[in-house]
Formats: C-alpha cells, structure tokens, sequence
C-alpha cells in the first residue's frame, strides 16, 4: 500500500490492555489548569518506568466543565486498577492539591469506581467538609488560597495501552515534521493521549534486553546508525525514525486516532522525506490488540 | 401513564390522613376498590369514596391529583417511592414525610412538618411552608436524609432541624431556628431569617441571600471569601427552575460564619456579599 508515494509496511501495531481513568482540573483561567494537568502528567511516559502513563487529552471551555470554569481534561492509564489508583491519588495530591485555584472532578462516568478525594481529603486535618451533590460527593478541603473542591471518586474504564506507529524518513528534520503533524491532528481524537515528549518517541524499544535486569531495550531494527550491525528493517536511505505510541480508552479510539495520524503524516509524501509508515510488532510478546495498519487505512 | 383526581366532596372539619393513598398503591386497583378503602379522619375511619369523588385510570398510574378543599389532609405522600402527587391547594402536616422517591408539587401553602424525614426525591411548595419543614418527628434525632425541597413563598420556624443531607430552598423568608440541630445538608434562603439561625448545628451550610439581623454569638467570623462548590451546587439544580440557579454566579462569593461552637462547631453560615 501507498500513500502520497509512502509505503506503509504490511504489519501490525500490537497493544496490551489497561485500566484507564478521566479526571478534570479546572483553574481560575485556563493558565492554571494547565499547569496543574502538566505537572500531574509529567513523569508519565511510560508504565517501564513512570507507574502510569497519562496526557491532556484535550482544553475544556467552562461551560464543558463541572464548576464553569476553564479546564483540562486528563486521561491517565496503568496496568492494574491498584496501581492506577495509587498513581491518581499520589499525583491528585501533590501536583493538583497543590496547585493554585485548582479543582478535580472526575471525567467517567461508570464502571469501576476508583477514589479520587476520597482519601485526599485527610489533607484537611478534621477541618474538610462534604456535599452530596445529586449524585456525587465532593469534598472541600480548606488550603492556604481558599478551598480544594475534589470529587470523591472517578470511574475506570478497561482501555487499550500501547498503540503505536512508526514514521521512517530520510533526515531526522522531516521524521521530526511528520510527526508534529501527525501529533497535530491526533489530538483532535478524543479518548486518546500520546503520552511521551510532545507525543513523539524517538527511543522505540523492543521486548527484553541482553541485559538480565531490562525487560526493554533499544528497538535496534529500527536504529538507522544500526544498519550494516544488526538485522536491520530499515533501507538505506532512511535515516531517522520516530515512533507515536496511542494510549485509549477502547480499541475503536486507538484505531481512529493512529488513522488520523498516519493520514496526516503521510500527506506530507515522500516529497518531504517520508518514506515508510510501519508499527510496533513484536510477534505476540506484548498483547492481545493488533492493529493491521493496511485494515486501518482502507 | 395515567392520572388518578381525588376531589374532595366537601370541606372537611377533621384531619384526613391520606397517607394510603400513593400512585404505587393504588396502581392497577378499580376505583370501587380505591373508593372502599378507609382512611383516618379524626378518630373514625371512612371511606375514601365517602371522601372523594374519583376521576382517571389507574391501569398505568403515576400522577395522582388531590383537588377541593385539601387543606385537610395531611400525610400526603407519605413513604412516596415513585411517581408524583400533585395538590392543587393548600396541604395539611407531614406532607412527604419518609418520602423515598418521585416528586409532590402544592400549588398552595402546607403545614408544619412539611418533608419530614424525607430521604430522596422531590417536594415542591408554590406557597408557604409551616414550622418543622424537613425536620425530623419529635423525638427523632434524623430529620432529612436526603432530596430537595422548593418552597417558593416563606418557611416557618425550625426549618431543617436535624437536618442530616438534601437540600431545601426557600425563595421567600424562613423564621426562626433556622437550621437548628443540622448535622448535615444545604438550607439556602432568598429572602430574610429569623433569629437563632444555625442553633446548635454541628455541620453543614446555610447560604443566606440576605444577611440575618444578628448572628449567634457561637458563631465565629471567617471572612470573605468565594467558594467554588457554590455555583457547582446551585447549578446542579437547573432542573428545579429556581432563583438560586440563576444566582449561582452572585452567590458564590461569601461571607463565612463557622459554628455553631455549643455543638460541633463545623457547621457554616455563608451570607452572600452583594
């Protein structure tokens, strides 16, 4: 199959299961609850190393948020149900508690309940109080700037972690241009997050390490200073590759986002140096979701 | 869906207890069965069909109307679990007492102890509403548990006393002991209160439009401040079509009064500063 002169390789992108969980910060302006939603996704690349991994997943206007204010939306995803609570609540405490004019509501609805200010609000040391609002309870936790408004619980969603492509090109600029837009484009899908730097990573691992105490390493079929070393999967001219990895709350929103990404990739073409769209596949070792990249496409 | 008309056939100068007639009793019953049954009126028991005159179709019921003279029956809705019940007039006491569900709407004025002891749903006063509205019974300790209450004219004295969670709303004044003994929930008022307000509550909020004449000398100052479950809380009642959904803005910056100290102390009396 091409693409605007861009061969996308006839494979798969291979996906593993997680839970995954949808809170809202909102803020006196929208300055503020970013900040509050990039300091509580930072560190959240990869569960490797990071315990979860977690995004903005798209600005809120305040008329879309609980309290009218302006707000974020973040998505956040680890392996078990367990550790994403205690991730949410670690990171709810110390990088939204904290954050100035912050408040936290949940973003899903349904399914598995997972506490959000439910244990947070210990924080208030006796002085915290509660309203039961229809059907949810918040808390208010009073803090140095005023009051922490705090939902008590958000919902878990059984969601798809790993989804991912590669864009190949011929310089590491144009690898780099494919995949701002891509990223561009992408984040106008709901439901997803692409949770490494800026959405992009360039160090695309593959399972298990020569090493005893990695269970990861370096992707070195996909390394271009690697290609007259290892068996390469890589042509002589391409030079650079970068790698997008999708985490989303179900299959259908993995697939539609990494469409909308490779679609705007590829509509740079080979002109700009794009000559390959290919995925992470890694022959069963990793999940059970696969996503045949010429299915997606057509 | 079906509504059943009970109108009364005379005024009556006893106390008629309608608690037996709800929507989910009397669902799927002929009208001569409903118009045999006896309800408590005085120390008699008398015949519904006695009483009222039936009008509708009970195969599908869910509205059940009471009409005429009505300011004779108390225990309107008592236990409610779904549907709704409409008076059109005035209401005796205990009206939606022990309620569980569905929704009573008065057209007029009701009497005292109004949502006794109300645990969900939704009672709407057009009128006034007398003493004890969602208290609890005398010598309960639980008053409320849960529901909102919408009285569009004034409330009596000792509104929401033990009060444990809901929300009452009163768009007109509310008299005095205002929140007395609340252990919990949300008394908001448009107009003015009496004396006394917050007496011996040990938490929740009351959230004045207007401030009170005096405040209890347990109460101590907090200051200023803008909080920001206010508007999260008043707009949630959007569907209720109040004032207070359209004050969510103005009312959220407050002046906060915390006590009551003879108690717990972790109740709150937010005065809106207009």
């Amino acid at each position: 199959m091409q693409i605007n002169g861009v061969t996308i390789d006839e494979t798969f992108a291979e996906a593993f299961p997680m839970k995954g969980t949808r809170v809202i910060i909102t803020a006196q302006n929208a300055r503020w609850a970013r900040i509050a939603a990039e300091s509580m996704t930072g560190f959240a690349t990869s569960v490797i190393a990071c315990g979860c991994e977690a995004g903005i997943e798209r600005e809120l206007a305040p008329e879309e948020t609980p309290d009218g204010r302006p707000g974020f939306a973040v998505l956040l995803f680890a392996m078990g149900g367990k550790t994403l609570a205690k991730q949410l609540e670690t990171r709810a405490g110390q990088c939204v508690l904290t954050a100035p004019t912050s408040a936290l509501f949940s973003g899903l609805e349904g399914g598995t309940k997972i506490a959000l200010g439910k244990n947070l609000r210990f924080f208030g040391d006796g002085f915290q109080t509660s309203k039961k609002i229809g059907a949810k309870r918040y808390w208010r936790v009073p803090v140095m700037d005023g009051e922490f408004l705090c939902e008590e619980t958000t919902g878990v969603a059984e969601s798809v972690g790993g989804g991912n492509f590669l864009i190949l090109a011929k310089s590491q600029p144009q690898a780099l241009a494919a995949c701002e837009v891509a990223i561009e484009a992408m984040r106008k899908v709901e439901n997803v997050i692409m949770p490494f730097p800026g959405g992009v990573v360039r160090s695309g691992s593959k399972v298990g390490s020569k090493y005893k105490a990695l269970n990861a390493s370096t992707n070195d079929a996909f390394c271009p200073t690697l290609k007259g070393q290892t068996r390469s999967q890589l042509g002589y001219e391409i030079e650079s590759v970068m790698e997008i990895v999708i985490d989303g709350l179900s299959a259908d929103d993995i697939r539609a986002a990494m469409k909308v990404g490779i679609e705007a990739a590829c509509a740079l073409g080979s002109d700009h140096g794009i000559q390959r769209i290919s995925a992470g596949n890694y022959g069963g070792k990793l999940g059970p979701f696969l996503f045949p990249l010429h299915e997606i496409l057509s | 869906m079906s509504t059943l008309t009970l109108t009364l056939r005379q005024p009556c100068s006893q106390r008629i207890d309608v608690a037996a007639l709800l929507p989910e009793t009397l669902i799927h019953q002929s009208l001569e069965s409903i118009a045999a049954t006896t309800l408590p009126v005085g120390n008699r028991e008398v015949a519904v069909g006695e009483l009222f005159s039936l009008e509708g179709d009970t195969e599908a019921l869910d509205t059940l109307v009471f009409q005429g003279e009505t300011g004779s029956l108390d225990a309107v809705g008592k236990g409610l679990r779904e549907g709704t019940i409409e008076v059109m007039g005035d209401a005796g006491s205990y009206l939606g007492m022990q309620m569980r569900g569905g929704t009573i709407r008065v057209s007029g004025s009701i009497d005292a102890y109004g949502a006794c002891e109300l645990k969900n749903g939704f009672i709407e006063i057009r009128g006034n509403a007398g003493d004890f509205l969602g208290a609890s019974q005398i010598g309960n300790l639980k008053g409320m548990a849960g529901g909102v209450v919408l009285v569009r004219g004034n409330a009596g004295d000792r509104v929401g006393d033990h009060l444990r969670r809901g929300i009452i709303l009163i768009e007109g004044h509310a008299g005095a002991y205002l929140g007395s003994r609340m252990t919990a929930g949300t008394i908001a008022v448009q107009g003015t209160v009496g004396p006394y307000a917050g007496y011996a509550m040990g938490r929740g909020t009351l959230l004045l439009a207007q401030a009170p004449e005096s405040i209890l000398p347990t109460f101590q100052d907090c200051g200023t401040h803008t909080l920001g479950f206010i508007p999260l809380l008043l707009r949630s009642l959007k569907s209720y079509d109040t004032v207070f959904c359209d004050r969510a803005e103005t009312l959220k910056r407050v002046h906060r009064y915390a006590g009551d100290f003879s108690a717990l102390g972790k109740g709150e009396i937010l005065i809106a500063c207009v």
